[in-house]
């Protein structure tokens, strides 16, 4: 292994002032060949016995890294070789992360994308039994549900940030800190049971509505807004705030024509980011908004269906035969998926096109 | 238009922490009055208290009269925002509204304060304030670009425009001129000398020799040591200041033998 990193001595050129102390050093790509010859090793071993490629995979790594700092080790010294080590694990570390990533979007696009036609955006579920069908109720409910879960958290959220960034002080913004951040933690199924129990108080038991998961959402969603709007707010110069003072400006004009506008692309970019986090919960909406087969638009009026839980229903009961309903449960884990990216691709848009323009 | 500014026994506080102690001055009109001293002595501070912006800070407060014109600054009925539109106020480094156009800029205090003003007027007020700045040739080619897109030097002089554009009686600088060329440094010093004719002019400056060049009245702050409170040192024309101080500190000080 060691052969093909033949090491270049600095100390034979004349015109190098620190010849004397420069150690030899190994070429760029020596770490990429010591894990090339720890694959081929990887492999001669794995073909003397049963071939599986996670394993060679997994001694390519271990191979590669010990290969790499111990050459390293002997050609370059001590503080290189911790460096090619360091290298090494935070790339593997990197591909460990990545690697989940990567197969549940190759898997979901794999079996999804069968049954991403116009008849899966166009119909709902009536009256299928077995083939075909579509989720345009499902995908329906998760757009009204979020939009109306949106319309909740961000003035909330928006507002709690702004007091606690320009008004807040002493107790009560420590208090309001601390509870924000409690809320973070809460289990989504306990904003579920949470707007389950508030709107049994007052419409009794067994209560399905579009409006209680916006409600258990919002639970979820203002914490993230208040916290990513907080971080934003604070990042706004004092000075443009002094600046503004000393117009005679008040201060809440200040805060809604100074302030609010400098921050807006990370506002925007945090309220995007919350609804993408919301936008996929599961167990809130199973309790409070149900499920239908049909199509319900309004918010106030009995169940509603969303893709999430569309999905979960048509993965554990399928009916018979059942694969067509989990073709369908599938694309509808796609179609979040796709959600959610789309959410972030229009977040970093919103910041990039958003941002004060600082050009000459 | 250019208002004569007393201070009487002025007590400037950060929470329990006396900054400032017992400043009394009278401020000129249509005059150019410096503040020198060595760094931590209470300059801005004291700057900061004579528009109310001090109280800004959390904690911060103050003690004692400032009188502008027969009006007390800090009375029961007195209210900061009314103040700070009369005195008005540049700072160190120039802060244009990163949102705002250059036109918007300068138009800020109109429009923030949302008094109504017909485009015409409004577009009149705005060059007149940029010619003021010396400013209007630079950029009368430019004004829907953003303010950020101006020079240091420039947009210092923009934060003059926006800051007259809203007629304030007075003007309080905060060392407008630390972050900028000597260049830049000299167009706001011919600019200060100009403006004195229509405003009262503080300005709190490091540089000794802009004080002499600029100022008629100057004064200077000092503190014992670290921990004590600033105070006013001597106040005295300029030419006295820097030719005869009646203080052994302030010669000390001027003649570079410490701070």
């Amino acid at each position: 292994m060691s052969l093909q990193t033949s090491p270049t001595s600095t100390g034979a050129s004349a015109d190098d002032a620190t010849a004397g102390r420069s150690r030899r050093r190994l070429p760029q790509w020596a770490s990429v060949a010591a894990f090339l010859a720890a694959a081929l090793v990887a492999v001669l071993l794995e073909l003397l016995g049963e071939f599986n490629i996670a394993l060679v995979v997994i001694y390519t790594v271990v191979l590669g890294t010990v290969a790499a700092y111990v050459v390293s080790r002997v050609v370059e010294g001590r503080r290189k070789a911790t460096d090619r080590l360091v290298t090494c694990l935070v790339v593997s570390a990197f591909g460990i992360a990545v690697v989940p990533l990567v197969a549940l979007v190759w898997t979901v696009v794999g079996r999804g994308i069968e049954r991403l036609d116009g008849e899966f955006f166009g119909s709902s579920l009536v009256g299928i039994v077995g083939e075909g069908g579509g989720a345009y109720h499902a995908i329906m409910g998760t757009l009204i549900i979020t939009l109306l879960t949106t319309l909740i958290s961000v003035p909330i959220g928006l507002m709690t940030a702004i007091y606690l960034v320009e008004y807040g002080r002493g107790r009560l913004k420590r208090s309001i800190t601390f509870l924000v951040d409690v809320m973070t933690g809460i289990p989504s199924i306990v904003a579920g049971l949470f707007a389950y129990a508030l709107f049994a108080l007052f419409f009794g038991p067994g209560i399905r509505l579009g409006i209680m998961g916006a409600v258990a959402l919002s639970v979820l969603m203002i914490p993230v807004v208040v916290r990513s709007a907080e971080e934003v707010l604070k990042l706004v110069p004092n000075e443009l705030r002094e600046a503004a003072y000393a117009l005679g400006v008040p201060k809440w004009r200040t805060i809604v024509k100074v302030v609010i506008p400098t921050a807006i692309a990370g506002l925007g970019t945090g309220v995007t980011l919350a609804i993408a986090r919301v936008v996929g919960e599961t167990a809130p909406l199973l309790i409070t908004v149900g499920i239908t087969n049909g199509t319900n638009l309004d918010p106030f009026d009995s169940r509603m269906a969303s893709l999430p839980v569309y999905a979960y229903y048509q993965l554990t009961q399928p009916g018979v035969p059942p694969e067509y309903a989990i073709d369908r449960a599938w694309t509808a884990a796609l179609l979040l998926i796709m959600l959610v990216m789309g959410l972030n691709v229009v977040a970093r848009l919103i910041s990039r096109f958003f941002a004060p323009k600082t050009g000459r | 238009m250019a208002k004569r500014i007393d201070v009487s026994d002025l007590n400037i506080y950060y929470g329990n922490f006396l900054a400032v102690e017992g400043v009394n001055v009278s401020i000129e009109p249509r005059s150019i009055t410096a503040l020198i001293g060595p760094s931590g002595c209470g300059k801005s501070t004291f700057l900061r208290s004579l528009n109310r912006m001090h109280e800004v800070i959390p904690g911060a407060r103050v003690e004692g009269k400032v009188v502008m014109d027969g009006q007390d600054l800090y009375g029961a009925d007195a209210d900061p925002v009314d103040v700070r539109r009369q005195i008005g106020m540049v700072f160190q480094r120039p802060n244009p509204f990163p949102t705002m156009s250059i036109y918007d800029n300068v138009a800020a205090g109109v429009r923030l304060n949302s008094r109504k003003m017909k485009k015409a007027d409004l577009d009149d007020l705005v060059e007149r304030s940029l010619k003021g700045a010396n400013l209007w040739n630079e950029v009368k080619d430019r004004l829907d670009r953003p303010g950020s897109s101006l020079s240091g030097g420039q947009q210092q002089r923009l934060c003059i425009a926006r800051a007259i554009a809203v007629e304030p009686d007075v003007l309080l600088m905060d060392e407008p001129c630390s972050a900028l060329d000597p260049i830049s440094t000299l167009a706001i010093e011919d600019l200060m000398t100009e403006l004195k004719e229509r405003f009262t002019i503080v300005i709190v400056t490091h540089n000794m020799q802009q004080a002499a060049r600029v100022s008629e009245q100057t004064g200077f702050f000092n503190l014992n040591g670290v921990g004590q409170p600033g105070r006013l040192i001597e106040f005295n024309p300029t030419e006295k200041i820097f030719s005869n101080p009646d203080q052994k500190a302030t010669e000390d000080y001027i003649s570079g033998r410490f701070g």
